[in-house]
């Protein structure tokens, strides 16, 4: 009887009122032949106390949780502060869904409406939608938003997006026959403008690009905004929410879209998820845009309230005419980022993006005094990518240090061997840099 | 009543709430590392205490309600309740810290956890591969179909269309479309089921698959599923399960049985993962052998030594996640499936089912209803009557609803029911609990007759007054500008 509500007597009671004898007649309308007739092949049922310590010994296994970790290409390390977790927590929260009824779903649609007006802050953008599932699904709906409000069917990627993201665009252009190709990125980790602008032609839609790109380096903006308006294709910026705690928004640099992973932004790293991913835009696309989107309104009494709004948009309208089939996104974590920037405020949010940047400083600085460890290209934000030798063996130092020293590039480009990308956070301390230097920097 | 509140209005100069200590290495100038031009304007956030911080979103929180405020019967989203120990257990440590990169020898606690929900998932459903990718059951939808698309072109064959009955969840054609297929709407009976010979109208060459929901979002089970599987199959197309309404049949029948060659499932429906307030869920999506090919990459794979993920999927549909889902949702999942077992989940559907035909059974004489109909985990009734003699609509009823503490059902979908009020009860819900429902809807049936200006300018005893939709459309205000 886990879970429910019920005593036995009440259950004969109920049986009672409906004329009934058993439960199982209440099946009789499922032919035989599709019933499965025998139990289902599950473990045995473990109670709260079993469960509890089954799942605690599971995680153990999870070694790596506790190691010092600089691994960041695209879910970063930073502290979630207490405060966040105790407030989404709060089970009036947790344990609702899709604000439908406004008058007593105040308490999501105010902080939507307040997690619209901070990220609209913190990208430049007029408006930005309740959000996506993650990242890279944010930039595969944006994708098909530009080849809609266009009416084209290619996009052309600068080579330095962070490859998964690259592989979950083109699985949602494969529904559309959206073409999506790929320039190359230069020896410097950056994105090769010359090749990218050669890809643009009469079908191109929009142009991607990431800032900082998926190698931790600060891209040319001013190249991405000059191609996108000599060749009338929108802009399309993927970028790290943190880093605009000190760079200016994409806005400024012409972007009609922008999208990210908010994960960093008060979000567990989870193993990849649940995150969330942002979207925003210009407000003449804003019809354009797929997901929730919470207004300003008033009650009754004419009092200030919120509701969701430009519902036509969406698939429960529209059905096959709508903008995307987006229904459930993450709410939650949208409302974890919302607490966060709100308690970090103006100055702490500026704080963690530069002792984030600071940190990556240090590194970087101390790396060019030792003979062993080579820095590809060092405008970088929050990450950077170093070629050492031995990778492989002092990798495996660093693991027995329980340090988790990054990624390494070869993962996803074969040709960047001994190479390892590094992400630092306000949570990476002087001596655990030092250490790292010391594993990376022997002969 | 006050406005609600907006933390911006809380904002002091020079106020703090979290604040790191000066930094332990150099001091850098911004300017030269990262470039003047770069560099932007002051960031307007909000400065505000922890205290500030604390309050405000209390008192949010206390404007919302969840299912832990109480019976929450909307209908097609199993509100059921979310058991704390999952909470518990998917905020352990060693689950949240865990980096989606750590190698994977030093993950095989979650990777554990990943391959044992798929193959539990498989069981449940009687599929025979699970991705855990999806985040949502639209992206479950729109995986699903692309895996479809992908099986068919690898086939060599080019299939244009999907057909969704008019009962549908509004993803399923939306999805459908995302997927670049044209959509055949089929109409359902006068039983509510699916038109048999309707189908068989549509059904060509041309078609890819059929998307159903089964029990469908009347809550009645499609008998006739294994003679819809038929004529599907034999013309070559596929059988899309929405696994939203799974709830109501767990241990009782199972989809790959059904004849289903894909189906997604809601965790955060059946497997009792919290909503959060829009999400997030977990979509995860089940094949039949013969698709496992085409799923999206990785899967949770095991050899000998160790978990690892499998990135060998020959003719993938590539990712559909930057990573591989929302495995803190999945984990929950895990954690009620552990708790319930064969017997457990069967239980839920079944006290699910009594609950929904018991609550029908107390309500049915207000309502246009299919009297004595035998419904599945949920069931539809139709406020038409009330529309035509009282003049109050579903939309009156649920907002009436609300100040008798209830959370509305779904209302007007079904599409194709007038005035529908969608009443999904769940297993977790007490006999106690429906009986103040019905009663509460007796009463407020006799104020439809009485005094039905009450229910037109319902609610009254809620945190804000009925709001105006038509003005938020009209102004376009998204953003805080004071």
């Amino acid at each position: 009887m886990r879970y429910i509500g019920h005593a036995p007597s009440q259950i004969d009671e109920m049986l009672e009122t409906l004329g009934i004898s058993s439960i199982e007649s209440l099946f009789n309308d499922i032919p035989d032949n599709v019933k499965l007739n025998r139990e289902m092949n599950l473990p045995r049922p473990l109670d709260e106390i079993e469960l509890k310590r089954e799942l605690l010994n599971i995680s153990k296994k999870n070694k790596a949780a506790d190691y010092v970790n600089f691994i960041g290409a695209g879910a970063y390390d930073h502290y979630v502060p207490a405060v966040v977790k105790a407030l989404v927590s709060r089970s009036e929260f947790y344990t609702s869904y899709t604000p439908y009824q406004a008058e007593r779903s105040q308490g999501t649609l105010a902080a939507i409406f307040e997690y619209q007006t901070m990220m609209a802050r913190l990208t430049g953008m007029d408006v930005v939608n309740a959000s996506i599932y993650d990242g890279a699904s944010s930039l595969g709906e944006a994708i098909l938003m530009a080849c809609n409000i266009k009416k084209k069917n290619k996009v052309v990627f600068s080579g330095a997006i962070h490859p998964e993201y690259l592989t979950t665009a083109k699985t949602y252009g494969f529904g559309n026959g959206i073409d999506i190709v790929s320039s190359v990125y230069t020896s410097s980790c950056e994105t090769d403008w010359k090749q990218l602008e050669k890809l643009v032609d009469d079908n191109t839609a929009a142009i991607v690009i990431s800032m900082p790109n998926f190698f931790g380096v600060i891209e040319d903006v001013k190249q991405a905004e000059k191609i996108a308006q000599a060749k009338d294709v929108m802009l399309i910026v993927s970028t790290n929410p943190i880093t605009l705690g000190l760079l200016k928004p994409p806005s400024d640099y012409g972007a009609d879209i922008v999208v990210g992973e908010g994960q960093p932004l008060g979000n567990s790293l989870n193993f990849g998820g649940p995150y969330l991913g942002f979207m925003g835009t210009k407000a003449k696309y804003m019809r354009r845009m797929p997901g929730r989107i919470v207004g300003e309104t008033v009650d009754a009494d004419g009092k200030r309230a919120f509701v969701l709004t430009l519902q036509a948009r969406e698939q429960h309208i529209r059905r096959e005419k709508a903008t995307s089939n987006i229904c459930s996104n993450q709410a939650l974590n949208a409302l974890a980022a919302t607490i966060y920037l709100a308690y970090l405020g103006k100055n702490g949010f500026r704080d963690v993006a530069y002792h984030s940047h600071a940190n990556t400083q240090y590194f970087i600085n101390e790396a060019k005094k030792l003979d062993h460890i080579k820095i590809i290209n060092p405008k970088v934000f929050n990450e950077v990518v170093v070629e050492v030798n031995d990778l492989d063996k002092k990798y495996q130092t660093a693991i027995e240090h329980k340090m988790l020293p990054g990624l390494k590039l070869n993962k996803f480009y074969p040709e960047q061997k001994n190479r390892l990308l590094i992400a630092f956070t306000e949570k990476r301390t002087k001596q655990e840099i030092q250490e790292l230097l010391k594993v990376l920097g022997v002969s | 009543m006050e406005n609600v509140p907006l933390i911006f209005e809380k904002s002091r100069k020079g106020k703090e709430g979290f604040k790191l200590s000066p930094l332990k290495v150099p001091e850098i100038e911004v300017s030269k590392t990262l470039g003047e031009d770069l560099l932007r304007d002051e960031l307007d956030l909000p400065e505000v205490s922890e205290v500030d911080v604390v309050r405000h979103y209390t008192k949010l929180s206390r404007m919302n309600f969840g299912v832990d405020n109480g019976f929450y019967p909307l209908g097609s989203c199993t509100m059921k309740y979310n058991p704390k120990i999952n909470e518990e257990i998917a905020a352990m440590s060693g689950f949240t810290e865990l980096h989606p990169y750590a190698p994977e020898e030093l993950s095989q606690g979650t990777l554990e956890i990943m391959y044992d929900t798929q193959n539990l998932l498989a069981e449940i459903t009687g599929m025979d591969y699970f991705t855990l990718q999806p985040a949502a059951g639209a992206h479950g939808e729109l995986t699903g179909i692309l895996i479809i698309k992908k099986y068919l072109e690898n086939k060599g064959e080019k299939r244009t269309k999907i057909i969704v009955p008019d009962s549908a969840h509004g993803t399923n054609p939306a999805s459908a479309n995302q997927a670049g297929f044209d959509i055949v709407n089929v109409k359902s009976d006068s039983e509510g089921l699916i038109d048999i010979e309707a189908l068989k109208t549509v059904v060509d060459e041309d078609v890819a698959a059929l998307m159903l929901t089964n029990p469908n979002t009347l809550g009645l089970f499609e008998k006739n599923i294994l003679e819809i599987s038929k004529i599907l199959h034999d013309k070559g197309a596929l059988l899309y399960y929405d696994g939203a309404n799974l709830n109501a049949v767990m241990g009782i029948a199972r989809p790959g049985d059904m004849g289903f060659d894909v189906v997604h499932l809601n965790l955060h429906k059946t497997f009792s993962t919290p909503h959060g307030g829009g999400g997030p869920g977990s979509g995860a999506v089940g094949v039949k052998a013969f698709l496992r090919d085409f799923l999206p990459k990785p899967l949770a794979a095991k050899n000998d030594e160790m978990y690892f993920l499998d990135y060998d999927i020959p003719y993938s549909i590539g990712k559909i996640h930057g990573f591989y889902g929302n495995i803190g949702v999945v984990l929950k999942a895990y954690a009620y499936i552990r708790s319930l077992g064969a017997k457990g989940l069967k239980e839920a559907s079944e006290i699910a089912t009594l609950n929904a035909n018991y609550l029908l059974k107390k309500i049915e004489d207000m309502f246009d209803a299919p009297k004595d109909a035998l419904c599945k985990h949920e069931f539809v009734v139709s406020c038409k009557n009330w529309k035509e003699e009282y003049g109050v609509r579903a939309l009156d009823v649920a907002k009436r609803l609300l100040d008798y503490g209830f959370h509305p059902p779904t209302i007007y979908f079904p599409l194709i029911v007038d005035e529908a009020l969608m009443i999904e009860p769940t297993e977790t819900e007490s006999k106690d609990t429906l009986d103040s429902f019905a009663d509460a809807l007796r009463k407020i049936y006799e104020e439809a007759k009485q005094t039905p200006d009450i229910l037109k300018s319902a609610p009254h005893a809620t945190p804000v007054r009925r709001v105006d939709e038509v003005k938020a459309a009209r102004e376009m205000k998204l953003k805080y500008q004071g």
